[in-house]
């Protein structure tokens, strides 16, 4: 990627990034007691996640069908409560695993 | 247990499970960088200097459409307000004598895990624990970006295509348990996901990039969430942020 568009991008996301880790972190004594604001934060991340999993995980692979495969996998595992390592790797060997048996196939 | 000296050491010890984690989910991130355009050393820079998984994502496919400093600035915003929120829980538990000058240093190393460990630990969390806790993960964050980014220059498609799948994995393990544990946030996941396959499919949306439909179907999502279940206690807000 071209430098020129590459750095400037990078620096906005670092500077906003840096600023609400460090702010808070320098600056607050108090915590929150808004409840409505609270929940808010306390949704949010999950929100977030839950958007950019679905439906982009559909797309991170070349194939859908092991991508969906995939995406079954790492929600029956995670529901079970596997850690993150689980999961993940579960998630990436039944891609594999699919693509593998697409092209025996076809 | 109480009067525990600040140690290193133990921050050490304590990141190990993290790294690990972090080495995995990040061989994923490098090889989405690489497939987003960008070259090794700069997939090492943006780990390096951000330290984020979600963030990282949205932001190389920003970087990726060519999209604008604001779309950058205000998705970042969003997706990494949570930090604040750490950052806000965290000053409350560090010791009294936690150096100034080293908030401003060691800030930048708050990710959910490390924030879940810091906040897991008895006694109060001193700067050289801190800093023990974050060097392993940072390392591990770092080292995977770049086996991945230069893995995914070589590797067979078949392969990189498993990999990529990785760090979707971790966010289905992040969300999933929280989903099992409170019907309120099951339901604003539930919308936030149909929003986010609206602003996909819908032709209308088509020209929305993808990083601004993330945050317009989470706020939105999240909203709804916050003014339907008014009575729905938060209790212990700081603990249900303690995944991973």
């Amino acid at each position: 990627m071209d430098n020129r568009l590459f750095f400037p991008l990078l620096i906005v996301m670092v500077l906003v990034t840096y600023l609400l880790r460090m702010l808070p972190f320098v600056l607050f004594r108090r915590k929150i007691e808004n409840a409505r604001v609270k929940r808010f934060f306390e949704y949010l991340p999950y929100a977030i996640l839950s958007a950019m999993t679905i439906p982009s995980i559909l797309f991170a692979t070349s194939n859908m069908v092991s991508a969906t495969l995939g995406l079954i996998a790492a929600l029956i595992l995670a529901y079970k409560g596997k850690n993150l390592l689980v999961v993940a790797c579960a998630a990436s060997l039944t891609v594999l695993t699919s693509d593998m048996i697409f092209a025996f196939l076809i | 247990m109480a009067n525990k000296k600040d140690s290193f050491l133990d921050g050490i010890k304590a990141g190990i499970p993290i790294s690990l984690g972090y080495f995995s989910v990040s061989f994923s991130f490098g090889i989405i960088a690489i497939l987003s355009g960008l070259s090794i050393w700069q997939a090492a820079i943006l780990s390096m200097t951000n330290l984020t998984s979600a963030g990282q994502v949205a932001g190389v496919g920003i970087m990726a459409a060519s999209g604008s400093l604001i779309e950058m600035a205000i998705s970042q915003f969003v997706i990494n307000i949570r930090y604040s929120l750490m950052a806000i829980s965290l000053s409350q538990k560090i010791d009294k004598k936690f150096p100034f000058l080293l908030r401003f240093f060691l800030s930048a190393g708050i990710t959910d895990e490390i924030f879940g460990v810091a906040m897991g630990t008895k006694n109060s969390v001193g700067p050289r624990f801190l800093a023990g806790l974050i060097a392993l993960p940072f390392i591990g964050w770092t080292s995977g970006t770049i086996l991945g980014a230069i893995g995914g220059s070589f590797l067979p498609e078949y392969i990189t295509n498993a990999l990529a799948i990785g760090i979707f994995g971790m966010f289905i393990a992040i969300v999933i348990p929280e989903v099992k544990k409170s019907p309120p946030i099951a339901i604003v996941c539930a919308i936030s996901v149909v929003l986010s396959c609206i602003f996909k499919f819908a032709p209308i949306f088509q020209n929305i990039s993808s990083g601004f439909a993330y945050i317009i179907s989470a706020v939105l999502a999240t909203l709804f969430g916050v003014f339907a279940f008014k009575d729905a206690n938060s209790t212990e807000s700081s603990k249900e942020e303690t995944h991973g």
